[in-house]
């Protein structure tokens, strides 16, 4: 496995492989965000309880779990970065950062919209809600402490240090949250009303929702190949290799 | 090959001269202490002296207060070693850094905390806790302040070569440390109700022993980063 | 088609506002990402043909200089 692995540690060779790779996730994932946006919207019937609102589920839940599922990405990230010192790794922790924040910006935001017609408050302190919150702060951190160095290889480490101390943190940060919010017990309607926890959701709801899922998937992980590529390229661009291909390119 | 004595006593020396250091400048000690007494006294003035709310609210008033001015002083663990060098020193001694690191973290603790625990029962009594929840308070910021010398060091350390790096290490440590704040206030909370605090402070223990364990390697790590 | 009319659809039973403003701040959100990411991009492109041109210069300027040296006019 090292052995085929070892070459994408050249910053030259991970921006060929990426390239190779964008018009597969951006492409599908467009097209895929798109049928489960108008499948979501349109088709799938209404909620019997919360009529048309609940629809916001569509954009909520996934951006919600991919934001944790990019935290985790980061974090394998940093940990190739810290332990095998791979610069590439250390610039994919940089190009997944602001994704990540953006999904967890977005899963809060729509998660405030949805919690004003069903809980009748913008913010309610449900542990969901505030997990999400402190999975921000942790977004935020990374990216501040990288912003904060004037060398961008100390900073980038630094960085990569952090997201690895915050995902040990995690399932100590979720756990306590959810402890901390069923301790006080202040409204009946979050667990009334609470989103994904139904036993069974139906299927004709549920399949719009995986397949937004994946949308949201292969678009961010687009998003993220693009960051990447322009991380390696503005290291690079004094090298040969990256000034011949800028060079070629868009002329 | 070290023997286990020779680390023992290694550590030992580190600790005297962590102390000695320390005791030059009191200041830096007593400040975080005083600005955590004048916090604590804001919120009264701030919310009301009504005795009941302010019972209901002391135990994460007092917590909180104490995260910000844990803050305040963690800069003092690794800041003056490395403007002076002795940081690059501590790196090249011909010990595991881990102990090192340790032998910091627990002199810090100690200058810290101590205080901390002394002036804890004043603290109580001016927000009117339950005198049920004394115990637990006191209890509670025995098992939770190590968490803070520990996981501060982590942010200290990666925040040590930046020269702005205050606002920073709030931003980095105040999301990791709030597991933390939740079983400390929970563990109050519940003893002031008359119930036993036994679990968010087994909790806390846990958190504790994790952080002791784990925050040498991460602190040695980032240490590595910043001194180069 | 789960809605009768158009209208119904952006209706969406009342809570339009809310189901329409959660996607518009999605999409704003990844369109936003994706338009940093060419603006940086071109920005890459554009330094590395200003080191080009530089690098162009430089060596004009030198051929011109050992021209002059072994004293040829142009």
């Amino acid at each position: 496995m090292w052995r085929w692995l070892h070459p994408y540690a050249k910053p030259e060779a991970t921006y060929r492989l990426n390239k190779k790779l964008l018009p597969w996730f951006a492409i599908p994932g467009v097209v895929i965000l798109t049928i489960g946006m108008i499948w979501g919207l349109a088709f799938a019937p209404p909620d019997y309880q919360q009529g048309e609102s609940y629809r916001i589920i569509f954009v909520h839940v996934p951006s919600a779990f991919w934001a944790m599922g990019f935290y985790m990405g980061m974090a394998i990230a940093a940990l190739s970065a810290v332990v095998w010192q791979i610069r590439t790794a250390e610039w994919a922790i940089l190009a997944i950062a602001p994704v990540g924040a953006v999904l967890t910006l977005i899963s809060l935001f729509t998660g405030a919209v949805w919690g004003k017609p069903m809980w009748g408050t913008w913010w309610e302190w449900d542990a969901r809600l505030t997990a999400q919150l402190i999975l921000f702060f942790l977004y935020l951190g990374v990216m501040a402490l990288y912003a904060a160095f004037e060398d961008e290889r100390t900073g980038a480490k630094a960085a990569g240090i952090l997201a690895l101390i915050g995902v040990i943190n995690i399932p100590i940060i979720h756990y306590s949250v959810y402890w901390w919010n069923t301790l006080h017990q202040q409204s009946t309607i979050t667990q009334a009303i609470t989103r994904f926890e139904k036993p069974s959701m139906a299927p004709e709801m549920l399949w719009p929702l995986l397949v937004s899922i994946l949308g949201f998937l292969l678009v961010s992980s687009a998003l993220v190949i693009l960051r990447l590529n322009n991380e390696i390229l503005k290291r690079e661009v004094r090298r040969p290799w990256a000034q011949t291909l800028l060079l070629k390119e868009n002329r | 090959m070290a023997s286990e004595l020779s680390v023992g006593s290694q550590v030992r020396a580190l600790m005297r001269r962590e102390f000695r250091v320390a005791m030059r400048q009191r200041s830096d000690l007593m400040n975080p202490i005083l600005f955590l007494l004048v916090v604590v006294t804001l919120f009264p003035l701030g919310v009301g002296p009504e005795p009941a709310t302010l019972a209901r609210i002391a135990p994460g008033v007092i917590w909180v207060s104490a995260l910000l001015s844990a803050l305040l002083g963690l800069e003092r663990l690794f800041r003056d070693d490395f403007s002076d060098g002795a940081l690059e020193q501590m790196l090249l001694m011909p010990m595991a850094v881990e102990w090192a690191v340790l032998a910091k973290i627990i002199m810090h603790w100690l200058l810290t905390a101590v205080p901390l625990l002394i002036l804890a029962p004043l603290l109580a009594l001016l927000l009117n806790l339950p005198k049920e929840a004394w115990g637990t308070l006191w209890l509670s910021l025995l098992l939770g302040t190590p968490v803070l010398s520990s996981v501060g060091a982590i942010g200290v350390a990666l925040t040590v070569s930046l020269n702005k790096g205050g606002a920073l290490l709030s931003l980095l440590l105040l999301p990791l440390l709030i597991p933390l704040l939740i079983f400390a206030t929970a563990a109050v909370e519940t003893a002031a109700t008359g119930l036993s605090p036994a679990g968010p402070l087994a909790l806390m223990a846990a958190i504790t022993v994790l952080a002791l364990v784990l925050s040498p390697y991460a602190v040695h790590a980032a240490l590595r980063v910043s001194v180069n | 088609m789960y809605f009768d009319s158009f209208s119904a659809f952006i209706h969406m039973g009342g809570y339009g506002v809310y189901v329409w403003s959660s996607m518009f701040v999605t999409f704003f959100g990844l369109g936003a990402l994706a338009l940093e990411a060419s603006w940086a991009r071109r920005k890459i492109t554009q330094e590395a043909r200003a080191q080009q041109a530089r690098a162009e210069r430089i060596q004009r300027a030198k051929s011109a200089s050992t021209q002059q040296q072994s004293g040829q006019p142009s």
